[in-house]
């Protein structure tokens, strides 16, 4: 019975263990159907994921484009800025590394706040700048304990640099961080997304943003699961943006600039030939470095609060009534319109009546018998007051049109102002009555609604100058290196030959020679203000725009004298002129703000202008652009 | 020609057992160890240092201490039985007292030079324990619940204080190794069902106790995919590393999963994954041909042993080695909890090995005493 139990026994455990061999067959089958999914059916799925784990992109951020004056002196352009940034995935938690952080770096130089905010609104992955500008002992003592770091990485980028500082602040413009009002309404650049990534923010920088900028290079990355940067896999390396060379030469701009001394006040100095402004001053003016570096808001507040505007471009921004630099042009539209000849002569006692109205000569007792270039060498209101009434204000503002007034120049610069020059039309439609004679006397002295920017009056003063042609004004001679797509490119130089305003020689000269004897007539209105060196003269014509209305009762008491009034009230002084006077080369406008008279304030200032100009001859001595062609052996390009 | 010796009290000479030691199964043995020690010298960036040499030696002690068990007399085994059973339990009560703990767990007793882990030593004595119980009762008794009733408890003492360390994954091994003896003893299948029938309820009841990260492990389990930075992270990263390797793998040092440290735990629990990612589907499945032929050795021991003890023993034995081998490989598959269960043969670690290669040694020691007759009890 046992030997039976004992086969009985054997026998299940034969029929058993088949049972469980088959089983564990089924199970084996089991892992391998499983390895069949995942490495056959799924493996495309997993290698992707496979690939998403382990590769990053980043985008290189290409070297921003130089700027440099017309010599090629560097005006903007590239230092190293050691910093650090935080990841925000790859920290445990964003406060406690910022705390670890504060061990090596002020705490005041973190702005935690913004840090966090920043945390909370990009993808956690994308870097957040955490410090800026380190010193290298700061950046080598974070770099040391990064381990203990975690999310912290070092980074060496590049900041924009303006040596010299306030000296171009409106011209060059600054960079800034890419704000969502950019990213809104630029057309989409990865590069944008990038948070130390700078765009221009005014000035040359931002007209020439696209050419400065570059082309952003790729590179891909193998990183592991701690999210750090094993190998590159692959590199595109971008293009560096083009450097833009400036019509500007930085030695007269820093001449004007210190020449302007503390004044509120704006000057243009102009090729006549080519539209080439070689100095464009705007003062007060402010530091550019401080807008690139971020600027603090005490900094922020003083610049905004100032009355004399620092952070405004007057020389292109600002809109003044030209005085009598604008008689000119009423002198011009008289002269083609025929209504008047040279010759024609009114006397001057001192004021006119029109209706009930008495207008008034700027000289009290009257100037006496004038003819056209005497009026314009000696201002004379009544002499314009005459001939505006005779050719009417539409004629007038048509050639003040032709001269580039009262419409933008397109200068290759943001913040540019229209100005005005008014016509019966324009009255009507705006203010939905009807022109009066009255203002045709006030815009015939460049007073009443007309109102021009120094730019303005620069080129003016250059079509003047050139013979009636249609030159325009530019700060960007050219760009260098391969141009690349999207590029903003500077404007060409101009044929003057197709660009003539059609005005006749004749009566140009007769106002030219008016312009002469401002300054070098015995009775000019700018005698003063003379150029001595033989072959240099310059011929120009001084303005004085007043700021507030001369009331009866002023005058009946005596008009008061600009220096006795509040600095707000007294009257801008300005002058525009051109020279040497035998063959035209460079226009001038200067404009003082309440600055009193035009002869007293603005003259002397466009004379040393005009003079130091003749001095350097920047015209004449070969610009970077060219140097560069030259050295490239290229012929013309 | 063995016919002779099928009686009692016959000594087999050393030279005949030597004769007698199975060298195919060696030699699979050390073949699969070796993959373990490429992946080891593969984990380590391409060197031996720091884990393949080490792993190579505790090999090597483990191959000895194989032949050594292999060669001791199996009704020695047979005796030593319940008293190694009793001194494991006690180790596992110790534990309790005196362990060290590790890895959120008390698993080790710490003996100075070396580590114990008694839950380890327990799956060796559970299977003695039990082969010598069934060997010696009737076909008739198995067949009663009352000559149940002491297996059962030997099985529910061991599996109640490993999950208090808490070790589910050994616990399981445990009882799932236990049941094997259970169901080749003959116990008949509706009991089973019982079992299983009211240790689901259990289970579900047992969930409220477990441990934070084992439920978490339960629940993550469920759909790993939803929280893959959490606590689903390992899997979905063992099934990236799997799925990437494809049908030839990326090739030795190139696993971008493991050796970019996205796969956790590679030298350990994961360490199939990257095999599977390095060596792709080919070599998973050349890994498990390696485990079939080593399983059907211990079931082909099994059939030619004519002692019950030994064909209890070599089934119990490769039962528990191919618990291990289908838990591990279906965890970093996704298929089963992540339970902590070591990949035999090929997972860096001491204790595993030297518990798996005695489990070997009693299947050679079975082999090599299959001709000896021991009677029951009864």
């Amino acid at each position: 019975m046992a030997g039976d139990q004992h086969k009985e026994k054997g026998k299940v455990f034969t029929r058993r263990s088949l049972l469980m061999a088959g089983g564990q067959a089924v199970l084996m089958s089991a892992l391998a159907g499983r390895l069949y999914y995942l490495q056959v059916i799924h493996s495309d799925e997993y290698s992707t994921m496979a690939d998403e784990n382990r590769m990053n992109l980043r985008l290189l951020p290409p070297l921003r484009g130089r700027i440099v004056d017309r010599f090629g002196l560097e005006v903007a352009s590239n230092r190293h800025n050691y910093r650090v940034v935080l990841i925000p995935e790859q920290t445990k938690s964003v406060e406690a590394t910022l705390d670890a952080l504060e061990q090596f770096v002020p705490r005041e130089m973190i702005d935690r706040e913004r840090v966090l905010k920043d945390v909370k609104r990009k993808r956690s992955f994308v870097p957040i700048p955490v410090v800026d500008n380190l010193t290298w002992e700061q950046f080598a003592r974070i770099n040391v304990n990064s381990p203990d770091l975690p999310g912290i990485q070092m980074d060496v980028g590049s900041t924009r640099d303006y040596p010299y500082g306030k000296l171009f602040g409106h011209i060059v413009g600054y960079v800034g961080a890419v704000s969502e009002k950019d990213l809104q309404s630029q057309e989409y650049d990865p590069l944008l997304e990038l948070p130390e990534f700078r765009i221009g923010k005014s000035g040359i920088e931002k007209y020439y943003d696209k050419t400065l900028r570059g082309k952003a290079g790729l590179s891909r990355v193998e990183a592991n699961a701690y999210g750090r940067i094993i190998r590159e896999l692959n590199r595109q390396e971008g293009k560096p943006g083009n450097d833009a060379i400036l019509t500007i030469d930085k030695q007269l701009q820093e001449f004007a600039v210190r020449r302007m001394g503390e004044e509120s006040a704006a000057a243009v100095v102009i090729d006549i030939h080519s539209g080439d402004i070689l100095s464009m001053v705007s003062v007060p003016s402010f530091d550019p470095n401080a807008f690139a570096r971020g600027i603090s808001s005490t900094e922020w507040k003083a610049l905004i609060d100032d009355p004399k505007r620092p952070l405004g471009n007057k020389a292109v921004g600002g809109q003044y009534p030209p005085g009598s630099t604008f008689k000119m042009i009423v002198a011009l539209a008289a002269l083609e319109a025929g209504v008047v000849t040279a010759g024609h002569q009114v006397f001057c006692n001192g004021h006119t009546q029109l209706g009930k109205h008495r207008f008034h000569c700027w000289k009290r007792g009257g100037h006496g018998k004038l003819n056209l270039e005497d009026a314009i060498s000696q201002s004379c209101d009544i002499y314009f007051y005459d001939i505006a009434r005779k050719v009417g204000v539409d004629n007038i503002a048509e050639m003040a049109h032709r001269f580039g007034l009262g419409e933008e120049l397109h200068i290759d610069m943001l913040g540019e102002r229209d100005g005005l020059i008014p016509t019966k039309a324009w009255k009507l439609a705006v203010q939905g009555v009807p022109w009066q004679l009255g203002e045709t006397y006030n815009t015939g002295i460049g007073q009443g609604y007309v109102l021009t920017t120094p730019l303005q009056l620069a080129v003016m003063t250059a079509r003047l100058a050139n013979g009636g042609k249609k030159v325009s004004p530019r700060l960007v001679r050219s760009i260098t290196g391969d141009i690349l797509e999207g590029a903003v490119l500077p404007h060409p130089e101009p044929e003057l030959e197709n660009l003539d305003l059609g005005i006749s020689q004749k009566s140009l000269k007769h106002v030219l020679n008016g312009m002469y004897k401002v300054v070098n007539g015995p009775r000019g209105s700018a005698r003063a203000a003379k150029i001595r060196v033989e072959g240099w003269e310059m011929a120009g014509k001084t303005g004085t725009a007043q700021v507030r209305r001369i009331t009866r009762k002023e005058r009946i008491e005596g008009v008061r004298k600009s220096d006795e009034k509040p600095w707000e009230e007294r009257d801008h002084a300005l002058f525009v002129g051109y020279a040497p006077f035998d063959d035209p080369r460079y226009a001038v406008s200067v404009i003082v703000e309440h600055g009193g008279s035009g002869s007293a304030a603005a003259a002397p200032i466009a004379r040393d202008l005009l003079q130091e100009t003749l001095r350097l001859d920047p015209l004449r001595k070969p610009s970077y652009d060219i140097a560069i062609r030259r050295q490239n052996g290229g012929g013309d390009a | 020609m063995l016919r002779e010796l099928g009686a009692k009290n016959v000594q087999l000479p050393l030279s005949r057992k030597i004769w007698d030691i199975n060298w195919g199964f060696v030699l699979l043995i050390c073949a699969t160890a070796s993959i373990g020690f490429l992946m080891l010298y593969s984990a380590a960036n391409g060197n031996l240092e720091p884990w393949a040499s080490r792993q190579m030696m505790r090999f090597g002690v483990g191959l000895i201490l194989m032949f050594v068990v292999a060669l001791v007399d199996i009704r020695v085994w047979l005796n030593l039985a319940y008293p190694l059973y009793a001194i494991a339990l006690i180790l596992l009560g110790a534990v309790e007292v005196m362990g060290v703990i590790g890895m959120g767990a008390r698993r080790w007793i710490d003996f100075g030079p070396f580590q114990l882990q008694p839950s380890e030593v327990m799956k060796i004595a559970i299977i003695l324990a039990l082969a010598r119980y069934f060997h010696n009762i009737g076909l008739e008794d198995v067949r009663r619940i009352r000559w149940l009733i002491p297996p059962i408890l030997l099985v529910l003492a061991p599996v109640a204080l490993v999950l208090r360390q808490p070790d589910l994954g050994t616990a399981l091994l445990l009882a799932a190794g236990a049941g094997i003896v259970f169901f080749v003893a003959g116990v008949r299948l509706w009991k089973f069902a019982v079992v299983i029938g009211t240790a689901i309820p259990a289970g579900f009841f047992a969930f409220q106790f477990l441990h934070e990260y084992q439920k978490k492990r339960v629940l993550t389990f469920l759909n790993p995919e939803n929280d893959p930075l959490g606590a689903g992270y390992h899997i979905l990263q063992s099934k990236i590393a799997l799925g990437s390797g494809g049908v030839f793998g990326k090739g030795l040092l190139q696993g971008t999963q493991s050796h970019l440290n996205y796969l956790p735990e590679m030298r350990t629990d994961f360490i199939f994954s990257m095999l599977a990612e390095e060596f792709g589907m080919v070599g998973g499945l050349l890994l498990f041909a390696l485990y079939i032929l080593l399983i059907a050795y211990g079931y082909a021991i099994a059939y030619r042993s004519r002692n019950h003890f030994g064909k209890l023993l070599a089934i119990g034995m490769t039962g528990i080695f191919f618990l291990y081998i289908f838990i591990n490989v279906a965890m970093v598959m996704g298929m089963v909890p992540v339970v902590g269960v070591p990949l035999p043969l090929i997972s860096y670690g001491g204790t595993a090995m030297l518990t798996l290669l005695i489990g070997f040694g009693m299947i050679m020691s079975v082999y090599i005493h299959r001709d000896i007759d021991i009677p029951g009890k009864r």
